[in-house]
């Protein structure tokens, strides 16, 4: 199945490293590996509460590739994620795929299972790890609770519940594994690669929404406090300032947005009324031409139904889904920039608890307490250390958040512009659709006599 | 000068409606109203060449409720029993305006002041629409009347287009006469519908809830169509202030979407107003014109029971050997008015369903084409908004 060989710039240690290529590098058929059988091994086991995601991302791969500084020609990387109705419960089974350019990938299918709570349990590790170093960590979705996905059940509603929660998953894994830092996180690794998974505690409290709620409540404390920054970058100035704006629109967007959903939908609902009530009128009308005329009024008027529907679906998908991430991107920068003012705080305090010291030093110096002095000086070296390390923190913290801010606002010019366009391009596809279904009616009306 | 909205409901009515005002002998029309409160003052202009007015050319005011008057003198008229009564307009109703301004008036607080101007336009053009609306109906209603060969000559027409006084006087007693008329004959009608006018009745009793129905799916259509537009005008705005505090490439694209969202709910706006016109009120009168045919149906069959009473008189009268001359002419009299009503009555209906298909066909080309045109424009904005931001 070798059509060539690969050579990467990875370190060829193979099993000591822990990156998913490595056992590739070698040149071996990744089948005979452990790693590779290891890949293989699709856990057959049937878990409750797991959803199925399916995902295909080619722009996802050359960003990692250069995030792993592989050289892009050689090879391709999938994140697969293959969507399954069998058995009476929804499953996830995120399938981590490679392809080299050696198109082995479809024979081996590396899959691994996540339940939602998974997914939510890795954000919160990688929260607690990278938020409070100025990371822009991409917030999780949040756990509907509203709808019990019913067992067995193939109705559209679960169906349609399902879908939403896939497509949320997936943009979310891809935020994250877009970023630079975190990819090459283990967790995140882990959580990609390995069959199983320890089972996240208590993700209730770690529910996107959950832990939104606990990074609000930290920057609502910090913002409480009575020590204002002195801020002499007017640059976080400004950005904060900024975000904040950019909040406020984007949810009363993200609200009218909703209710742009809310209408279509009522349109569709309403335009299947009427077409129903036209082919009744058409079947009570004994005018022959009229009738026929009225019966297919009826019939346009049910694609239009249709087209009104689906148009609904992407106006959520594409439009609401793009606005609504962003609103909870937004916190997590939010919650970053407090980061900021709590390391600012730390040094702070450092520098006046080594000033209290150094004045009670002073005071010492005059009695004759040698112990004590000792003691003193010593306080004084360890806290002169947290100070300038608290100053390196704040000022990597700093540099960390312009560089994550840069990054963001880069991605998010890409993402508005093809999510937008992209959306722009189904409205497109339903007019032209409605012209069709038109011009085909008119006929039928011009022949009435 | 009036807004496209306005301007397209110029067109209004006159295309439900075919065939009036060819005979120019007495011309008539509503040249301008005004709205003051809740009343609406019409004047109805009319200019003849016939010799029963005193005067070529003349003008009056008069009220909804002088036309509601009007009608249901006719409707009362006995030797009009064999016609339809072309129906009486509506009510003017400035309702539905009117709360929304309400509305808009308490939430201004939550909109930028862009975007409030911009709904009180809308508002002022659905106004405007109403009153544009209300005076068509109005209109027709006496071209129907003068362009009929018998009922242009009715007395209380003339009356009504000429009389310089207040008529409303007459108002109120008419109204409480002609509701109870039309109650006895719901009841009396209804026994004798089952025998001999069974299969026209049913057919406009089943043809009238049907349409009634439509009437009011298609309203419910059009409400959605404006919901979609007063949303794309909020998100239009968001964008806007979005795009206003946005330093990277981004703010081009939020522009042109903001633009796009902008143009988009003109045209949307434009297809519920279309949508309205075309279908909606297409329904909404000949709904009302089938009561109308209804009501001559009832009267018909209240005068086949006349003539069928009268015969059971004439029988017992006979049998008495008493007033039989009188109850022979009371049967004559009954059957012929039965028999006039009859031939009078096909001929009316026959023109009215002839009317009515016609009307359904002009209104349900125009409004496909007019379907067609809005997709077209939405369509060309939406490729031309794609390719800009694509190509930035």
């Amino acid at each position: 199945m070798f059509h060539g060989q690969i050579s990467t710039s990875v370190s060829s240690e193979g099993r000591k490293s822990h990156n998913p290529l490595s056992f590739m590098s070698n040149g071996r058929n990744p089948l005979t590996t452990v790693e590779g059988l290891y890949f293989l091994n699709i856990c057959r086991l049937i878990l409750l509460d797991l959803i199925v995601v399916n995902l295909l991302t080619p722009t996802l791969t050359e960003h990692i590739f250069s995030s792993l500084a592989l050289p892009k020609s050689k090879s391709l990387f999938f994140f697969f994620f293959k969507l399954s109705n069998e058995a009476r419960t929804p499953l996830i089974l995120p399938s981590l795929l490679l392809q080299t350019s050696l198109s082995v990938f479809r024979l081996q299918d590396f899959s691994v299972k996540r339940r939602f709570s998974d997914f939510l349990g890795l954000h919160s590790k990688l929260a607690s790890k990278y938020l409070h170093i100025g990371c822009i960590v991409p917030p999780a979705p949040r756990r509907a609770l509203w709808v019990r996905v019913k067992v067995g059940k193939e109705d559209q509603s679960s169906n349609e519940f399902v879908e939403k929660r896939r497509c949320a998953l997936e943009r979310y894994l891809m935020r994250t594994v877009k970023h630079p830092v975190l990819l090459k996180d283990p967790d995140l690794l882990q959580f990609l690669e390995s069959p199983e998974l320890a089972r996240a505690v208590s993700t209730q409290a770690l529910s996107g929404a959950g832990l939104m709620r606990m990074m609000n409540k930290a920057a609502d404390a910090v913002n409480k406090m009575t020590i204002r920054m002195n801020e002499s970058d007017t640059w976080f100035e400004e950005k904060q300032q900024h975000f904040e704006n950019l909040d406020l629109q984007l949810r009363k967007l993200h609200g009218s947005i909703e209710s742009l959903v809310c209408h279509r939908k009522e349109l569709s609902l309403n335009t299947c009324q009427f077409a129903r009530s036209a082919a009744m009128l058409g079947n009570s009308e004994d005018h022959t031409a009229l009738s026929r005329a009225l019966s297919q009024l009826a019939e346009v008027e049910e694609k239009m139904e249709a087209l009104h529907n689906e148009q609904a679906n992407q106006d959520f998908s594409l439009l609401s889904e793009l606005v609504g991430d962003y609103v909870r991107l937004l916190s997590a920068i939010k919650a970053v920039f407090e980061h900021r003012v709590k390391t600012w705080q730390k040094w702070q305090d450092t520098q006046i608890l080594l000033q209290k010291k150094r004045e009670a030093e002073a005071k010492l110096q005059i009695t004759n307490k040698p112990d004590k002095l000792q003691q003193a000086k010593d306080e004084i070296k360890e806290l002169e250390l947290k100070v300038s390390q608290g100053e390196r923190d704040f000022e990597q913290i700093s540099k960390t958040i312009r560089k994550e801010v840069t990054r963001f606002e880069k991605e998010r010019v890409k993402d508005f512009k093809e999510t937008i366009v992209k959306y722009l391009e189904t409205l497109l596809h339903s007019q032209q659709q409605m012209i069709k279904y038109w011009e085909a009616f008119l006929p039928e009306a011009k022949a009435i006599s | 000068g009036i807004s496209p909205t306005a301007e397209s409901f110029l067109d209004l009515l006159r295309s439900v409606s075919v065939d009036l005002n060819h005979d120019t002998s007495l011309l008539i029309d509503i040249p301008d109203a005004l709205c003051e409160r809740d009343k609406v003052k019409f004047t109805v202009h009319t200019k003849t060449t016939l010799s029963s007015f005193q005067k070529p050319d003349f003008s009056v005011p008069r009220q909804h409720e002088d036309f509601i008057w009007l009608h249901d003198t006719l409707v009362e008229t006995e030797e009009y029993a064999g016609l339809i009564i072309p129906p009486a307009p509506p009510k003017p109703d400035f309702e539905g305006p009117r709360e929304k301004m309400h509305k808009l008036g308490e939430g201004e607080a939550t909109m930028t002041k862009e975007e409030y101007t911009k709904m009180k336009q809308e508002l002022e053009a659905e106004y405007l629409a109403v009153f544009k609306k209300t005076v068509q109906v109005h209109e027709i209603f006496l071209q129907r009347l003068s362009s009929h060969p018998i009922l242009s000559k009715d007395r209380n027409f003339q009356i009504f287009l000429e009389y310089d006084q207040d008529v409303s006087c007459k108002e109120k007693e008419c109204k409480g006469n002609v509701w109870r008329f039309l109650q006895n004959m719901v009841k009396s009608a209804d026994e004798f519908l089952i025998s001999g006018v069974k299969q026209e009745k049913t057919f406009l009793l089943d043809y009238y809830s049907k349409i009634k129905d439509s009437t009011a799916k298609a309203e419910k259509m059009t409400r959605s169509h404006q919901n979609i537009a007063e949303d794309y005008i909020r998100i239009s705005s968001t964008l806007n202030s979005i795009s206003a505090d946005d330093s990277t490439a981004n703010k081009k694209h939020l522009e042109k979407l903001s633009d796009l969202f902008e143009k988009l709910r003109k045209v949307e706006g434009r297809v519920a107003s279309d949508q309205e016109l075309k279908l909606t009120e297409l329904l909404r009168y000949y709904m009302r014109d089938i009561q109308a045919a209804k009501d001559l149906l009832y009267r018909r069959a209240r005068s086949l029971a006349d003539y069928e009473n009268s015969n059971k008189a004439l029988d017992k009268a006979r049998l008495k050997g008493k007033d039989v001359p009188q109850a022979e002419e009371n049967q004559q009299h009954c059957l012929q008015k039965f028999d006039k009503l009859s031939e009078s009555g096909k001929k009316e209906l026959t023109n009215f369903k002839g009317r009515r298909v016609m009307a359904f066909r002009k209104n349900l080309i125009e409004m496909a084409e007019l379907e067609i045109k809005h997709a077209k424009n939405n369509a060309t904005l939406l490729q031309g908004c794609i390719d800009l931001i694509n190509n930035n």
